[in-house]
């Protein structure tokens, strides 16, 4: 640290613990579980709907055949899952700015987040990290067992505390700036659409 | 039992009916009034102008003239949330504690203190809408307040209100917006407070009352004087009138 | 030193456009009424409330403390920490971080504090171009305006309004208004410069020190893509911005968007907590008066602001005044109280643009007692002689001093058989400024 900001730095800490008021203690807080939905499936399927998002909860057993349909002029789909090759993959990006070339990434979130209809992802799922907001279009493979009850549960995740990016994303990107209209969608991806499905390797988690 | 009746400045120079209807109606309703008659101002313009300086002496004043009594009453909720919840310009005595403690508004001297629900000498078949003024609502929790969504929905004037034949009460949307007096506010800032008294006129006219009733003069006053400007040809009525048997 | 912002003649002016008053009037209570719906939904709302407000009072009774932990944190993940005690210094940090990678193009996402710092000006005057990729400050960015609201800068402005900045700007269609076409317009025109991008900064809305983690909250991704666009990430926030663990941040997640919108939460919040492989990260902490307000007895809640805006969305002189009438960076009933600690002359009118009505103070995620330190900030502005003299002219004159002789016990009031009252050229007010009695004293009517 030059000496000019250890300067500042204890400038400011000296005038907080001058100007501090006299500590109060921290109250314990509650994951809220007796107020939880008991059917977390559902829960999540309204709560994405809401932000626009979709979700598919019929099995796909030809995800090839399903992405092609869904998305008829997607020339560019890319796979983040091992199960899938779809036409590229994230490792094939040279740059960042490439993932704006995708039509449609599919990755798979390790969570799901009943509350909110969030899903997660980090730059494991992601790889590259720009896919989440500048492909077009996102397919996200989700486990029903692994969608927790509230945002509580959800910041448990190790990932908050180990990964250097994570995303609690709802639905695609939007804007409610002009004239307060909310439109989908602003700088992001354009859609969202979370596919229930179990985990290949339901017993093991990463992260 | 009995009661000191403090008549809000204001209404003693411009509404005299109103102190004129809580007297006889706390009469009815068998309270001995006591009247003090150097009462002036419960000193809230001036502190809600910032002017700590000239509202001591006033409040100083409000708590010797009053503050030997069990129970105060006034038809004013802005001077009783300023005695009970911002009586802090004056020097502390046991007078002024007294004071602080012992005040309620008009409303809250029936509903809690009297208990009194019904008041069989008047009728008002008439269709209401009942304004409760923000320092009613948040400052003395005479009523719920849409913020907190989870509380139940409760008034106190309303209930009260209930007690005389006839009544019906309209809804009306933002119901506790403010009305935009504000006291000094009102002529500070003059075009945004008109504004607000218009559009609480519109909404409590699309719901096609035949009056409004508040039990805070202030806001009628403010609203009467949008309403005159705006040609519309409303009735207003305090409170007090109405359970006192004023008819339309 | 500045002229008093003289913020009731700003609304003035705002009011006689009907229909931009109108819109943003039924715009912001429509807000208002999404976010209690939103409250509806969750029985433990009030608790939730509580919880926040006492974690950050915690925190920032503990403030050095935390600084000093998330500056470890932070610095273990990999993030470069910087300390600015002023908007210069928070300035000139940002600037000689691009200056020594040749940088002279720079995409920010939404941050208030860079607007309070005022950062655009101090790096365009120095050759660097910003280009904001918030929907709301990038349509402000091209109208040469600040912003007019915290969470939505654009608001005040029509789809019309959009669509004619746009045809102005872009060459796009001037009658088009439709805002998916007028959203497009912008994607199209500001993808070029944010693929091109070198250096993004974004705000925070929260910092946590467990983890020494950013966590930014946007519906746009445009603070994800600000972030990632280029290998040099700058993230500004304010020291008040920490909170101490993960488990807390839940808390505030929950009341963050449903407060400010009625969502549930915002489409990208996320967090970040060191750079990614090949790129750097840099964090300033900045203070700029915010340690001093910590030691106002009165005023240090306002801290525990964490930027909703539900405070304006319910408060209607705000909705009445539009946002750019206060003069000020943060501007309704959080702008009144927090922009005197800056400057405490040229804001010295806003504490009265307020009817104490008490609604911002219900709606407040982190129970700040808003209309409570606005009343405190008028006795403050009393003190300090800073009560205009037109505005203390204004206050004598409202004096109600009945001209008409007072009717009798029995009688009516001049009011009530409908002629003009004699003050009828201003609501006639409750007595003013004449301690120990008022006018009306001597006679006294009732007897």
């Amino acid at each position: 640290m030059s000496s000019s900001q250890a300067l500042s730095r204890n400038t400011i800490l000296d005038s907080v613990r001058a100007n501090q008021p006299a500590a109060q203690s921290m109250p314990t807080i509650p994951h809220f579980h007796t107020n939880n939905p008991t059917d977390l499936v559902a829960t999540f399927c309204e709560s994405i709907a809401r932000m626009a998002g979709v979700v598919v909860t019929d099995h796909v057993p030809d995800l090839d055949s399903f992405l092609r349909t869904k998305f008829p002029n997607a020339k560019v789909i890319c796979s983040a899952i091992p199960e899938y090759g779809g036409t590229t993959q994230p490792a094939s990006l040279n740059h960042w700015s490439e993932a704006s070339t995708i039509d449609v990434c599919i990755l798979r979130s390790p969570m799901g987040v009943a509350e909110t209809g969030s899903i997660l992802l980090s730059d494991i799922e992601l790889q590259v990290n720009t896919i989440a907001f500048l492909a077009h279009d996102l397919m996200v493979l989700l486990d029903t067992k692994q969608i927790v009850a509230n945002i509580h549960d959800a910041y448990q995740h190790t990932y908050f505390n180990l990964r250097p990016y994570s995303v609690l994303m709802t639905g695609p990107s939007g804007s409610g700036d002009i004239g307060g209209i909310v439109v989908h969608p602003a700088q992001g991806v354009r859609s969202l659409t979370v596919l229930l499905s179990p985990a290949p390797d339901a017993g093991q988690r990463t992260g | 039992m009995q009661a000191a009746l403090m008549v809000p400045c204001y209404i003693d120079m411009l509404y005299p009916h109103v102190g004129i209807a809580t007297l006889e109606l706390l009469e009815k309703l068998g309270v001995d009034v006591v009247y003090p008659k150097d009462q002036t101002c419960c000193g809230q313009p001036m502190a809600n102008s910032g002017c700590y300086e000239e509202a001591r002496a006033t409040e100083e004043h409000c708590a010797k003239v009053f503050g030997s009594f069990d129970c105060v009453a006034t038809p004013s909720g802005s001077c009783t949330h300023h005695i009970r919840n911002k009586f802090t310009a004056g020097a502390d005595s046991p007078e002024r504690q007294n004071l602080v403690r012992n005040t309620y508004d008009l409303v809250e001297f029936l509903h809690d203190v009297l208990r009194i629900r019904e008041f069989p000498w008047a009728t008002f078949e008439h269709r209401v809408a009942l304004h409760t003024s923000c320092s009613a609502i948040r400052g003395l929790n005479m009523a719920s307040m849409s913020e907190h969504v989870h509380d139940p929905v409760f008034s106190k004037p309303q209930a009260l209100l209930s007690g005389v034949p006839g009544i019906e009460f309209v809804e009306f949307e933002r119901v506790d917006e403010c009305c935009g007096f504000g006291g000094t506010f009102a002529v500070t800032e003059e075009a945004v407070s008109a504004k607000m008294g218009y559009d609480k006129l519109a909404f409590i006219q699309q719901a096609t009352p035949d009056c409004i009733i508040s039990s805070d003069m202030s806001c009628l006053m403010h609203l009467q004087g949008c309403a005159r400007r705006q040609k519309q040809d409303i009735p207003f009525y305090h409170f007090a009138e109405v359970l006192n048997g004023v008819s339309l | 030193m500045s002229r008093p912002v003289d913020q009731a003649k700003n609304a003035e002016t705002f009011l006689a456009d009907t229909v931009h008053e109108q819109r943003l009037d039924e715009l912001l209570w429509a807000m208002r009424m999404r976010r209690d719906a939103a409250a509806r939904q969750v029985p433990e709302w009030e608790e939730l409330r509580t919880l926040a407000s006492e974690i950050k009072e915690h925190t920032l009774s503990n403030l050095s403390q935390y600084l000093i932990q998330f500056e470890a944190r932070a610095t273990a993940n990999g993030m470069i920490v910087h300390w600015a005690r002023d908007a210069h210094e928070h300035n000139q940090i940002v600037y000689d971080i691009l200056a020594e990678q040749g940088i002279d193009a720079l995409i920010k996402s939404k941050s208030m504090l860079t607007e309070e710092c005022e950062l655009r000006p101090f790096l365009e005057r120095r050759g660097i171009r910003v280009t904001e990729t918030d929907l709301g400050e990038r349509i402000q960015q091209l109208d040469n305006q600040p912003p007019g609201h915290i969470i939505g800068p654009s608001i005040h402005k029509t789809t019309k309004d959009v669509a004619v900045l746009f045809s102005q700007k872009y060459g796009s269609d001037p009658n088009n208004e439709d805002a998916a076409y007028l959203a497009g317009v912008m994607r199209e025109n500001t993808r070029p410069d944010i693929l091109k991008a070198h250096a993004g900064m974004t705000g925070a809305n929260f910092v946590v020190a467990e983890t020494g983690a950013i966590v930014v909250a946007t519906n746009e991704g445009n603070a994800d893509l600000s972030a990632h666009t280029s290998p040099l990430h700058i993230c500004s926030v304010g020291i008040e911005k920490i909170i101490p663990t993960r488990e807390s941040l839940a808390v505030f997640i929950r009341l963050l968007t449903r407060s400010a919108t009625g969502d549930t939460i915002t489409q990208y919040t996320s967090t970040f907590r060191g750079p990614r492989k090949g790129a750097t990260m840099h964090v300033i902490l900045v203070d700029n008066g915010r340690s001093a307000r910590l030691g106002m007895k009165r005023f240090w809640h306002s801290l525990k602001c964490i930027r909703c805006a539900a405070c304006m969305n319910t408060c209607p002189v705000y909705r009445r005044s539009g946002g750019l009438s206060y003069g000020s960076t943060y501007m309704g009933p959080i702008g009144i109280i927090m922009m005197p600690t800056f400057e405490i002359r040229k804001y010295s009118e806003l504490p009265f643009a307020s009817t104490l009505n008490g609604s911002c103070t219900n709606v407040c995620p982190v129970k700040i007692d808003i209309h409570e330190q606005i009343y405190g900030w008028r006795e403050v502005m009393e003190e300090n002689g800073q009560i205009q003299v037109v505005k203390k002219e204004a206050m004598r004159v409202a004096d109600a001093q009945p001209s008409d002789p007072l009717p009798d016990r029995h009688g009516h009031t001049v009011n009530r058989t409908g002629s003009p009252s004699p003050l009828r050229h201003l609501q006639p007010l409750e007595c003013m400024g004449q301690a120990p009695g008022c006018p009306g004293s001597h006679n006294r009517n009732i007897s």
